[in-house]
């Protein structure tokens, strides 16, 4: 049992809260450095798709988990991450570059875009945000000068410095290059949330009405939140793209985008953690879902929307017994063991609420 | 006459999208929850008749079948609310959201799984013959769908405002704790209209499949059917047809009179427009707004 004793202010705001979770984190880091040495090439694309998948699910956490604004048009800001980052790159500007210049792009569109959409509120942005992904899929098409529309585009090579990475041919570099940038964008994301910012966004998701008495502007924090957010989806979705090698108006559907809210669900909301445990569930389920097959005696038959399906289940099997996701239930579990033998059940009982209509106020 | 036989067949596909708006409207009036399955429910309500009715499942007549798959339906919508959504009941409407969508992936799979993933086509009565109205083609399928979209929504209208039930399934959307004071058994009306809004996606997916094949993936109409109830506003059973019609109607023209490719975006274009000028939609109900 570990008692956390409070000497001063800076030790609610600490990158990390003790000595033990930083050696935690940091073996972590190392072990994540050496892996390309412990696993084989395909093992090490599937966690380098783990952490794409998880810098992804971080830009839609900080809006969806920190800000309380469900989006269900994260495809799009990954697609024009993507476009953008690679078009750059075909003008002839270095990966370094053209990869921060393409999140500040998708950053500043998707601001622009917030401007209207700050007005709406949870089901009607949600409806708003699907219609932005649905048109994603046709400009895309419409724009074929620059996008190549239907036949699609292809990954360049990255040279950092001379040092070439591709994703077939140097996998272990390109996994080291997304590690880089997932800690990177880790580290981003936590020192927001320890900053003032930080804090207004949980105000706005907490109770707009509360948050703008305590002096917090709903709108320009709304706003930065889409704007954070869309920055580390576009970094995401050129990351896709250079994992995926070639991508077209159809690579980035509206699929992709509840795909990535589902995960974060399954996560955890508003947690970093969430946002690595449902990377790893979503990446890992095809595979798992063919390594069933065999054992069933399935074989090779396809089965269309079983992935879909299955995925949609074990959502549907989290809401209800578990709403806080993978990240709760690992939270409980640790608490139990801290607090040994001081847990009580009904610790995490939620309290009773009771919905008011958003439409006679 | 052209632009008289667009209208007509925007019209009649526009029926069928006020038809799936307004099982949003009806959950979305009375819970305050928006059903995203709402388009798969329409698509499992025309399988459940199919499998009633063609001679290769069951082969029910088409006159005891339709009416037994808009029962299945109704049940099933109760019961979904009874195991699943009760338990949610007081939470936010985006948990609601995310769990229909999940929802929809799994009865797209189960109906795929069922039914295969071929495009069928019902064995429907109303399928057969056009009638030809001064050089304007009008399919039998097409007038019962404009006929029966338009009874039901004026009966769903009466209903919501006229009767006793109607009007405490206002009043439980408006405020749970509230309604309960007053003597309303919330959850009972929630799965109640639940079970209705079931049987008006079955009554939506049977004329849907008398126009034409239909298959597991007919559920992704529900996003137009989105567009059309915002577009009407949510929680406006008029609106949600009229912003069917809308949506509808543009279609045909658009793609008829703009170059392709610009076609398939004028309904979101609509939607988005609508949502950035009048966020509630046309027949919005949303009052000023006081904290």
């Amino acid at each position: 049992m570990r008692i956390h004793f409070k000497t001063s202010y800076d030790h609610d705001i600490r990158l990390f809260p003790d000595r033990w979770s930083f050696l935690v984190y940091a073996a972590l880091i190392v072990v994540a450095v050496l892996l390309p040495w412990l696993m084989d090439d395909f093992f090490l694309g599937e966690v380098t798709n783990v952490l794409i998948w998880a810098i992804a699910g971080l830009g839609l956490m900080m809006l969806t988990g920190q800000t309380g604004q469900a989006s269900l048009g994260h495809a799009a800001f990954l697609a024009l991450g993507c476009y953008s980052c690679i078009i750059f790159m075909e003008q002839g500007l270095p990966f370094l570059v053209a990869f921060p210049l393409a999140g500040i792009l998708t950053g500043v569109v998707g601001t622009i875009i917030a401007i209207p959409a700050i007005r709406l509120h949870g089901i009607y942005l949600a409806i708003a945000t699907i219609a932005l992904s649905v048109l994603a899929d046709d400009i895309i098409v419409l724009m074929e000068p620059i996008t190549d529309g239907v036949s699609g585009k292809f990954a360049p090579m990255i040279t950092i410095f001379g040092i070439e990475i591709e994703r077939w041919t140097t996998p272990d570099r390109f996994y080291w290059l997304v590690l880089a940038i997932t800690i990177l964008c880790t580290l981003a994301y936590r020192n927001v949330l320890r900053s003032p910012l930080g804090r207004a966004f949980a105000a706005v998701r907490d109770s707009e009405v509360s948050a703008t008495a305590m002096g917090v502007h709903i709108a320009r924090t709304k706003a930065a939140a889409f704007g954070i957010s869309c920055a580390i989806t576009g970094l995401a979705g050129a990351l896709m793209g250079f994992y995926a090698g070639a991508f077209n108006n159809e690579t980035f559907s509206l699929v992709i985008s509840i795909t990535l809210l589902m995960m974060i669900v399954i996560g955890g909301l508003g947690s970093i953690h969430g946002a690595f445990f449902g990377a790893v569930v979503v990446a890992f389920l095809p595979q798992f879902l063919s390594m069933a097959k065999d054992v069933v005696g399935g074989g090779s038959v396809a089965i269309p929307g079983l992935e879909t399906g299955v995925f949609g289940m074990i959502l549907i099997l989290f809401i209800l017994f578990e709403p806080m996701g993978i990240y709760g239930r690992w939270m409980k579990i640790r608490v139990w063991f801290e607090l040994f033998p001081f847990a009580r059940k009904d610790m995490f009982k939620r309290q009773k609420s009771y919905l008011k209509t958003e439409r006679l106020r | 006459m052209e632009v008289v036989q667009l209208l007509v067949s925007g019209l009649a596909n526009g029926c069928v999208y006020g038809l799936i708006a307004l099982g949003f409207v009806l959950i979305y009036k009375a819970t305050e929850q928006v059903n995203f399955a709402q388009g798969d429910f329409m698509m499992l309500g025309a399988f459940v008749c199919l499998g009633l009715t063609n001679a290769h499942y069951i082969g029910l007549p088409f006159w005891i079948a339709a009416p037994l798959a808009i029962a299945i339906m109704a049940a099933l919508g109760y019961l979904l609310d009874f195991f699943i959504l009760r338990r949610l009941f007081g939470q936010s409407q985006t948990a609601v959201v995310i769990l229909t969508i999940a929802l929809g992936f799994v009865i797209r799979f189960v109906a795929g799984a069922i039914w295969s993933h071929e495009p069928q086509t019902l064995e429907s009565p109303l399928a057969i013959g056009d009638f030809n109205v001064g050089g304007v083609v009008l399919g039998m399928a097409d007038v019962a769908v404009i006929v029966v979209t338009v009874l039901l929504t004026f009966f769903l209208y009466q209903f919501f405002q006229r009767t006793k039930l109607g009007l405490a399934m206002q009043a439980a959307s408006q405020n749970q704790m509230a309604a309960y004071f007053m003597g309303i058994p919330v959850k009972q009306v929630q799965g109640m209209i639940w079970g209705l809004s079931g049987a008006v996606a079955a009554v939506a997916g049977i004329l849907f499949a008398s126009k034409g094949a239909i298959d597991p993936n007919a559920g992704l109409l529900g996003i137009k059917a989105f567009a059309a109830a915002v577009i009407g506003g949510f929680g406006s059973l008029p609106g949600a047809l009229m912003g069917g019609l809308i949506v509808g109607v543009i279609e045909p023209f658009a793609s008829r009179y703009f170059p392709a490719g610009y076609s398939q975006i004028a309904p979101y274009t609509l939607l988005l427009l609508v949502l950035v000028f009048r966020p509630h939609g046309l027949f919005s109900q949303v009052r000023i707004k006081k904290v």
